[in-house]
């Protein structure tokens, strides 16, 4: 099933936001090959209704009442930014 | 004075309490063993202040009749852990520079119990490795060699498991995803100790894959083990999937007696290839558990040889998810591109932030979630692990706990599997179904194999029933008489 070619690495790193350099698409496309091909075989396992593993452990997720239990940290937020302005994260220009 | 970095935990407890020993003594001795240590890389931060004034926090304590199990007990920290102000960073380029403004539950935990840290230690970056080869900060070596040839430590936990078989640290916290305390256990004659998903918190532990990360312990045996988890586990309101389930008394449940308890011997578990000195360890597990008066069975696990590759689909989806916070933008690592834009900064940070494992981990997470192949390949696996889950459920209807051999081999050299992803893998052959079913298990260290390498036996047991796990660990751990220990060549 998996045919992974370099535009299709390209596809994936660009989703991944991974810069690859050009020269490296190839490789990976044949690592990435081998693992799915490998992980293809779970294909012949029937799963005829068999609903999907939503949680390993048998319980409910708690709930909580909507109160704020926690805030007014905006010095600690911003402790390891590597660049901030203002009481904000810094990013270079996004709107010209 | 005898070498205090030899005490286990429980021998030192006694001697805490007693007053033959102050906290401040034992982490002297320890703190000048890391000092010692560095060519087996397994502390990536070393914290001497803080654990003297931890030391002598303890003292005060033990003075005043508070202490606990782990008060005044040196331990190393891996680096996935959030330390208030302290390196963390999951052994990856990405979190250069990060210093968490909040402490992970399960370290608070052990600090609220008066625990020591020496460190932070080495680990495949996030988690991702069976050998310790991937982590930014270099390999970790394990104190255990093939002659003159070093060997890896196994992974991912290589420095937790490096830092107590090799003196450095009395115990040492570490996770599970998919083997990565049990493996590295195995590796190196140390016990490792998963238990239940949902024992304890994630809450500041570097998410790798959230459905299946667990913390968990190393420590030199199976009493240190019981009183180490009991410290670090509990339920934690900051963790949505932290059970509210009372810990009991884990260290109560070394009795010794597994007088008619039923073991399951998984016959898929029987690999071809696997060396014969490893078939022969389980059998001897098998008579050891039988001479203690336990009914051994056959079971099955038909599902078995579908858990890795379920493993790398669900593991590296959640992965790709989780690991996209790491942007460049609140914290660690930036790059930035002349004359780029925003996007631009992404792809040149992960460029530079992630190693090849994890990239190559992030693309198959991104590819199997990826609009057209979800079906195909994520909601698929999510159907084989319910099967998975189903098989040990069906089991533990028969049987108390799982006797298995915890890796297909012992701790290999370097390079010897880092090229080829999937023999990596396969390190976890035997690790990776009871994780994505959420069991607790163990490893117990159970014979050297003929280069003199340790092995080790693994116990699987039923959910939240960690106490059968020990129990049984605590019978092999007796019967195998394990008391081999590494020569100290690196001090």
């Amino acid at each position: 099933m998996s045919n992974i070619d370099k535009a299709t690495v390209a596809k994936i790193a660009r989703l991944s936001r991974i810069k690859i350099e050009e020269d490296k698409l190839e490789p990976l496309a044949g690592e990435l090959n081998n693992i799915l091909g490998w992980v293809e075989q779970l294909e012949e396992v029937n799963t005829d209704n068999i609903e999907p593993m939503s949680s390993v452990v048998d319980v409910k997720l708690r709930w909580r009442t909507d109160e704020v239990n926690d805030g007014n940290k905006q010095e600690s937020v911003l402790k390891n930014a590597p660049n901030n302005e203002y009481g904000f994260f810094a990013v270079p220009k996004v709107i010209e | 004075m005898t070498d205090l970095t030899k005490l286990k935990i429980a021998e030192a407890r006694d001697l805490l309490a007693k007053g033959d020993i102050t906290s401040r003594e034992l982490t002297e001795a320890h703190i000048a063993a890391v000092e010692a240590a560095d060519d087996l890389n397994a502390y990536i931060e070393k914290t001497p202040e803080i654990a003297l004034s931890q030391a002598d926090a303890a003292d005060a304590k033990i003075k005043a009749g508070d202490a606990k199990g782990m008060t005044g007990i040196p331990v190393g920290i891996k680096d996935l852990f959030s330390t208030k102000g302290v390196h963390t960073q999951a052994c990856s380029h990405i979190l250069e520079g990060f210093k968490p403004e909040y402490e992970s539950t399960v370290t608070q935990n052990l600090w609220d119990d008066g625990a020591v840290m020496l460190g932070k230690l080495n680990m495949d970056e996030f988690a991702m490795g069976s050998s310790n080869e991937t982590s930014f900060y270099g390999p970790v070596k394990n104190p255990w060699r093939r002659g003159d040839t070093d060997t890896v430590p196994g992974g991912s936990s290589g420095g937790s498991v490096a830092s107590v078989a090799g003196f450095t640290a009395m115990g040492a916290t570490a996770s599970d995803t998919g083997g990565s305390i049990r493996q590295p256990a195995s590796f190196t004659g140390t016990f490792g100790f998963k238990p239940t998903y949902g024992r304890c918190s994630r809450y500041g532990m570097v998410a790798f894959a959230s459905s299946l990360d667990q913390a968990g312990t190393i420590t030199r045996d199976v009493r240190d083990g019981a009183i180490m988890m009991e410290s670090i586990a509990g339920f934690d309101a900051k963790d949505s999937t932290s059970v509210d389930i009372s810990v009991p008394n884990f260290e109560a449940a070394l009795t010794g007696d597994i007088r008619g308890m039923k073991i399951g011997i998984p016959q898929e578990y029987h690999l071809a290839g696997m060396p014969g000195e490893i078939e022969a360890l389980w059998h001897k597990g098998i008579e050891w558990l039988k001479a203690a008066g336990a009914e051994v069975v056959d079971i099955n696990l038909p599902h078995t040889k579908y858990a890795l590759p379920t493993y790398y689909i669900v593991a590296p989806a959640e992965a790709s998810s989780n690991l996209a916070r790491y942007d460049g933008v609140r914290y660690g690592l930036r790059e930035t591109v002349d004359g780029g834009g925003l996007a631009d900064m992404y792809e040149a940070t992960r460029a530079a932030g992630f190693g090849d494992e994890v990239k190559r981990r992030i693309m198959i997470g991104t590819y199997v979630l990826s609009a057209g192949y979800y079906d195909a390949y994520y909601l698929k696996a999510q159907k084989v692990r319910q099967l998975i889950a189903d098989d040990f459920k069906r089991a533990f209807a028969k049987v108390d706990a799982i006797l298995t051999p915890t890796a297909p081999s012992a701790a290999f050299a370097f390079g010897e599997k880092s090229d080829d992803p999937l023999a990596m893998y396969l390190n976890d052959v035997f690790t990776v179904p009871a994780s994505l079913a959420g069991l607790p298990g163990s490893s117990i260290p159970a014979g050297l194999d003929s280069n003199g390498l340790p092995l080790g036996l693994q116990i699987l047991g039923k959910p939240w029933d960690e106490e059968t796990v020990f129990k049984v660990s605590g019978v092999l751990e007796e019967a195998a008489g394990f008391t081999s220990e590494p020569e100290l060549w690196w001090r």
